[in-house]
């Protein structure tokens, strides 16, 4: 029987994990998620399923620690929130380097610095467009509802193995902390063989197992990079979600990702209202990106106006996509700022029926 | 005595480790690091452990030392290796986990991962090479450069004034209630390799008991950065390493 | 049926609980819900609101700045949301502590004296309850047995014996609230 229960985004998610068979999380405080590791910790996975949990030191040491854990092929999670995000980089593009899968959620708080606690979407171009140093690519998943954030942990674990890459959620303090209703998954097992990458102990007749990242010569290097770009064409080609909102007739679109889509959807409405036809399209994986879905929408609408709350990150992604099909525009609200559907609207009125 | 004689069964008197591979090490003439890598190697094969024990490299001289040491291993990124090792022992709390780490990744970059590691008691063995030098970098100062000690970064020697005092880590390290086992021994005398391999095999026998971690500090020399022949860096560590950072065990168990 | 509801009043008087009862009521009646807390410093000790939103239908925006009901239980959460109550809303407000009275004309206001109502019953900690009792008589959208259900996921286990006396204060609310403004 399904099990629908009132949750908070950040409990919901931590509720998944469990769920989700995860080995072992580990987090370090940060407003507004310290609801991930708190419910964790509350719950006592260890008693549920074995998953272990604990409070680093720090943002470094709790990514380093997923490090750890998956390179002995353990499904293994961390959470923060933006400025943590940034300390994680470090061991992200280590994980990413050693092929190693984990899921990292960022629920994005307003930046640049200390930023304010506030929901924010400002964290696209650190998710999507590398953050953490050298070639690699992330997946990037947005969720939209609570649901969403429940259904992506077990997703974005399933993808993290499918690959051998990181994962992120990208939520934001709106998704986070509102509650809705979340239908949850049943309980899946914990992994009980290794995979024959993970460091479990040499067995003997077959060589050592060694997770690392560094090639000294340039040649093995290259052959490194060549192998990641090629399992990162693969996930381009399998792994795009996005979703369309009345877009059939639509005669003008708007793109947002996240919390920001709801509020566009909420706009939509309004516009519908007084007979703007406007459509909504919501892409639910940042990477791989939509483009190709986004550039045939382009060649029905007058306009497009890019939602964000940030200075206008996804926007680059949306021009690429239209390639110069139609006028694109952004609204955006930042700093902690959450756009209302009343602006939204007049900016699709003011920007793009109107520009 | 033929050669074949020489080499039979009966009559050898050593053999190499399995738990070293066959690569040749890249560590200078006359480096510590290879004697540390044997005896923590040997003192695995003795306990018979090679199959269960996870090792951790750190960033610095080590960084390879997953190609010399025949067991899986990780390798970390500069100074986090107590926090990669605190992942896997989390998720194999069976396994037998090491780290192995210098002065720099351990006691500058790494030091809030190496002292929190400690503290929270995990258990795993943690192997500190301290030869007072950025030896890989190429001769850069590091927290344990002695004062007045000539490095490329402190060209007129370290003035403690303004480059801070020498870190005294093991010592720091054995006051936290988490770790169980703390010593500082050397590997450039045959009496003092037997006697570090001892402390390697007591600190990995003592991850079965769950009762927290093992620090066994390694004072070494460093002839390519301290820019002396091997002989004289022994000497020079005897003179100079050993008055400020003293051999013998600070914490046993009781 | 939509109910896009803002829920205000300083950290203490049971705000963001209320929201979730509703919510979490909602939720026992089939419908689409969301909750959306204020969350930062103005939790501590300052003023509290959240967003509370039931519906037939899937429900977009979870945050808004237009609501059908406003209900406002201190002096600034009133100056604040007054404004943001649809025309043809509604307003609710506590009574205790308000220095200014609502002004608007086209919205239907209605005054609840929870706080003394609580006092009464010698249980402060009701008071939320009797503000809900109040919402429910003058918006009926979800029955009472729903709200049981919902309060009683909200409480922990070890508070359900209290069940029936947030029943009697919902039922208390239902009998005191006042019309004060109709609209023209």
């Amino acid at each position: 029987m399904k099990e629908l229960r009132l949750m908070k985004g950040n409990e919901a998610l931590a509720e998944a994990a469990i769920r989700a068979g995860a080995d072992a999380y580990f987090g370090y405080p940060i407003t507004p998620q310290s609801e991930v590791i708190e419910y964790l910790m509350m719950e006592n996975p260890a008693d549920r399923t074995g998953m272990q949990v604990l409070q680093a030191e720090s943002e470094v040491a709790a990514i380093n620690m997923v490090y750890g854990a998956a390179g002995c092929g353990k499904r293994a999670m961390t959470s923060s929130s933006s400025p943590g995000i940034s300390l994680k980089m470090e061991g992200i593009s280590y994980l990413a380097g050693a092929e190693l899968p984990c899921l990292v959620v960022n629920v994005v708080r307003a930046g640049p610095g200390l930023g304010t606690i506030q929901p924010s979407q400002s964290d696209y171009f650190q998710a999507v467009k590398g953050g953490g140093h050298g070639d690699y690519k992330m997946i990037v998943l947005a969720p939209a509802t609570v649901q969403e954030s429940v259904d992506y942990v077990k997703l974005g674990f399933d993808l993290a193995f499918k690959y051998r890459t990181p994962v992120m959620i990208l939520s934001d303090g709106i998704i986070g902390q509102m509650m809705e209703k979340v239908e949850l998954f049943e309980q899946q097992p914990r992994l009980t063989e290794a995979p024959d990458w993970a460091t479990v102990g040499k067995k003997p007749g077959r060589d050592s197992v060694i997770v690392t990242s560094l090639q000294l010569q340039s040649e093995e290097q290259e052959k490194v990079n060549l192998r990641l770009q090629a399992k990162y064409r693969e996930i381009e080609k399998n792994e795009i979600m996005y979703e369309t909102h009345q877009c059939d007739d639509a005669e003008y679109l708007m793109v947002a990702f996240g919390s920001c889509a709801r509020i566009s959807r909420k706009a939509m409405e309004m516009a519908r209202e007084k007979g703007i036809k406007v459509g909504l399209f919501r892409p639910q994986t940042l990477y791989p990106y939509p483009y190709e879905a986004l550039n045939k929408l382009a060649d029905k609408v007058k306009g497009v106006l890019c939602v964000e709350m940030n200075a206008g990150q996804m926007v680059e992604d949306v021009r690429l996509a239209v390639n110069g099909k139609t006028r694109v525009e952004h609204f955006g609200r930042f700093g902690g700022m959450i756009p209302s559907p009343e602006e939204i609207l007049n900016a699709l009125e003011q920007k793009i029926i109107g520009g | 005595m033929s050669e074949n004689n020489i080499i039979s069964p009966e009559n050898l008197v050593y053999s190499k480790t399995e738990v070293m591979t066959d690569r040749v090490l890249h560590y200078c003439p006359g480096c510590g690091h290879g004697t540390a890598h044997r005896m923590l190697a040997e003192a695995i094969d003795e306990l018979g452990i090679q199959g269960d024990t996870i090792g951790v490299a750190p960033v610095g001289c080590s960084v390879l030392a997953y190609y010399y040491f025949n067991v899986d291993m990780q390798e970390a990124a500069h100074g986090r290796a107590p926090a990669v090792a605190t992942g896997i022992k989390r998720v194999f709390p069976e396994k037998y986990v090491f780290t192995y780490q210098g002065d720099g990744d351990l006691a500058a970059i790494g030091t809030a991962e190496t002292i929190h590691a400690c503290n929270r008691g995990e258990n795993i063995l943690i192997v500190f090479i301290n030869n007072g030098i950025y030896g890989m970098t190429g001769g850069q100062m590091a927290p344990t450069t002695l004062p007045g000690m000539k490095s490329s970064t402190s060209p007129r020697g370290r003035d403690v004034k303004t480059m801070g005092n020498p870190l005294k880590i093991t010592e720091l390290i054995a006051q936290l209630p988490g770790t169980y086992f703390v010593t500082r021994q050397s590997v450039h005398t045959p009496g003092n390799v037997r006697k570090t391999k001892r402390a390697l095999k007591k600190a990995m026998e003592y991850q079965k008991l769950n009762k927290g971690t093992c620090f066994v500090e390694i004072v070494a020399n460093c002839p390519s950065g301290w820019k002396m022949t091997p002989v004289q860096s022994n000497k020079w560590m005897e003179e100079h390493m050993f008055p400020f950072y003293p051999l013998g065990d600070i914490k046993v168990p009781e | 049926m939509t109910e896009e509801i803002i829920i205000a009043g300083f950290g203490g008087q049971g705000v963001l609980s209320m929201g979730q009862i509703l919510c979490y009521s909602g939720v026992m009646q089939g419908k689409e819900v969301s909750w959306m807390p204020s969350y930062g410093p103005e939790m501590r000790g300052g003023t509290a609101n959240c967003t509370a939103i039931i519906s037939d239908d899937a429900i977009s925006s979870p945050v808004l700045t237009k609501y059908d009901t406003a209900i406002v239980l201190n002096q600034p959460s009133l100056d604040k949301f007054e404004s943001s109550v649809k025309p043809g809303g509604l307003l609710i407000y506590e009574e205790n502590g308000m220095t200014r009275k609502p002004q608007r004309k086209d919205i239907n206001i209605f005054s609840i004296a929870a706080y003394d109502e609580s006092v009464k019953m010698n249980n402060t900690k009701v008071f939320n309850m009797i503000v809900i009792g109040g919402f429910l008589k003058v918006r009926p959208i979800l029955e009472l047995e729903n709200v049981i259900k919902g309060l009683k996921k909200v409480l922990p286990e070890r508070y359900h014996h209290l069940v029936p006396l947030n029943e009697d204060a919902i039922h208390k609310g239902m009998g005191i609230i006042k019309q004060e403004h109709t609209i023209e």
